[in-house]
């Protein structure tokens, strides 16, 4: 008798890609809006970012289902925390928290791929870049999903961000000002979409700064 | 005679390499992956003539190999063949019927017909099992009239008034079969092509960037190259980017060979199609 193997996976892939780009006073956290599934689209118009809480914003590709019931998990551990504390959660807390959350599912993971932006308790920009299952670290910058592997030499040639080795430890922020941080954001959407299947349609991109939050859009190829 | 019992085939693949090959699959050695081509390409017969149609995009895996490629293959003057499948075997299997058509054509005098182009291919493709991974459509017009056929990896054709192949081909009949008549004009049936071909580009990610188009009628064609272009990239910065500099150019010396040699320019016969 031939052994029995599952010919059913739990899993699926949608697809899209995800950056952020932490500043000194201000956070970009952008994603395209395309979400897809084999050789097909299912919408062009999608968002993978999610407001986790005011100072701390995700954004997700992989699974988008398993996405979606991480997003909730947090929302509502996140609601629990202002309960007993009055307060809403600060970044790095908030990072802490999707990594344990997501090691929680080791051995059965959230397929999600994550990229966690906002702003620190002294209003620096920070990005937090994690695996599925829940390995995370502190950058300047990140790029996370289908078309990463296309959009982080770029950054890496554009953003070079000192070692964490280094001592004394430097600032993992970027250099750029906004608006420069902005257009280097459409640029790797605009060139991931030419050459990866599952990046298009649109990116949204949430700017987190002193001010509050802002959202743009920037049309991408269509094909 | 060689008395040897080894039979090596003269023409042909070779399959020594087989078992090796096997072996180290089952040692855990991945194979080198294909340029696959997930295409839209398309065919339809118009009031005097036959239309083909084809996206641009050749993919490898998720990424996009190649942003404008030419799908649509020259087999004789008055054929063409759209391929889809594995670039490698739809390029060397129209090209070597097409070899094969020319010299027919110069034992007989006469033009190829499209049916003959059709035998030889799907005697290829059958010969091969279904390995040569090429998908096609294949039009022309002959004196016989114009016609339209689709042949599948394994050897099987088809003949059709209007005909789609490839990842797209769904996405495209879609357009065909609510659209398409007998009797379309000219202008009608380019139009009827390019719409399904975007219907290809759009839909389905296996294909995408540009129209190519090519209209075959009686005695004379027309290769439409990239017919619509519709999609440019999007966003250009205006900053311009700059590059951190790391090697220095410490010498540079050029030597002009045409000094050191004799070129002699010999006269030659431009190449025909």
């Amino acid at each position: 008798m031939p052994k029995e193997q599952a010919n059913w996976s739990p899993y699926d892939n949608n697809g899209g890609t995800c950056v952020a780009i932490a500043g000194a006073d201000y956070c970009v956290i952008a994603a395209d809006t395309r979400m897809s599934t084999g050789y097909s689209i299912l919408t062009r118009d999608y968002s993978k970012i999610c407001k986790l809480a005011d100072k701390s914003i995700m954004a997700s590709s992989g699974f988008q289902a398993d996405v979606k019931a991480l997003q909730k998990v947090l929302a509502s551990r996140h609601s629990i925390y202002q309960h007993q504390h009055n307060k809403q959660m600060s970044c790095p807390a908030m990072a802490q928290l999707l990594s344990n959350t997501l090691y929680y599912k080791r051995f059965f993971p959230y397929y999600a791929f994550n990229v966690l932006g906002g702003l620190d308790s002294e209003g620096k920009g920070c990005v937090f870049t994690y695996d599925a299952v829940g390995s995370y670290e502190r950058v300047g910058y990140s790029a996370q999903g289908s078309g990463a592997t296309l959009i982080t030499p770029f950054l890496d040639n554009q953003l070079k961000s000192p070692s964490p080795l280094l001592l004394p430890a430097k600032d993992a922020v970027t250099p750029l000002s906004e608006s420069e941080a902005i257009d280097l954001v459409k640029t790797c959407f605009a060139s991931a979409t030419e050459r990866d299947i599952y990046t298009g349609d649109k990116v949204e991109i949430v700017i987190l700064n002193g001010d509050g939050i802002r959202h743009e859009y920037e049309e991408l190829r269509k094909d | 005679m060689p008395t040897e019992t080894m039979d090596v085939p003269k023409t042909g693949f070779s399959f020594d390499l087989c078992r090796r090959n096997d072996m180290l699959t089952k040692k855990g050695l991945k194979s080198p992956s294909y340029l696959k081509t997930g295409t839209t390409i398309v065919g339809l017969i118009f009031e005097n003539g036959v239309i083909l149609g084809a996206d641009t995009r050749a993919t490898e895996g998720p990424i996009v190999a190649d942003k404008n490629c030419e799908k649509i293959h020259y087999m004789a003057p008055n054929i063409y063949c759209c391929g889809a499948g594995t670039a490698a075997d739809t390029e060397a299997v129209t090209d070597n019927i097409s070899s094969q058509l020319k010299l027919h054509r110069y034992h007989t005098g006469r033009e190829s017909r499209v049916v003959t182009a059709l035998t030889l291919l799907k005697s290829h493709l059958f010969r091969y099992q279904g390995h040569v991974s090429a998908a096609l459509v294949l039009g022309g017009v002959d004196v016989t009239g114009p016609h339209l056929h689709t042949i599948y990896p394994h050897g099987s054709t088809d003949t059709l008034p209007f005909a789609t192949m490839g990842s797209g081909s769904l996405a495209a009949m879609a357009i065909f079969e609510s659209e398409y008549r007998e009797g379309l004009t000219r202008d009608e049936g380019v139009n009827l092509v390019t719409k399904a071909i975007c219907s290809g580009i759009f839909n389905d990610l296996g294909s995408g960037s540009n129209v190519d188009v090519c209209v075959i009628e009686k005695g004379k064609k027309e290769y439409l190259r990239n017919h619509l272009t519709p999609n440019p990239r999007t966003y250009i910065s205006e900053r311009g980017y700059t590059f951190s500099k790391k090697a220095e150019v410490l010498l540079t010396k050029i030597t002009p060979l045409k000094e050191l040699v004799d070129v002699v320019e010999v006269g030659g016969d431009a190449m025909e199609e």
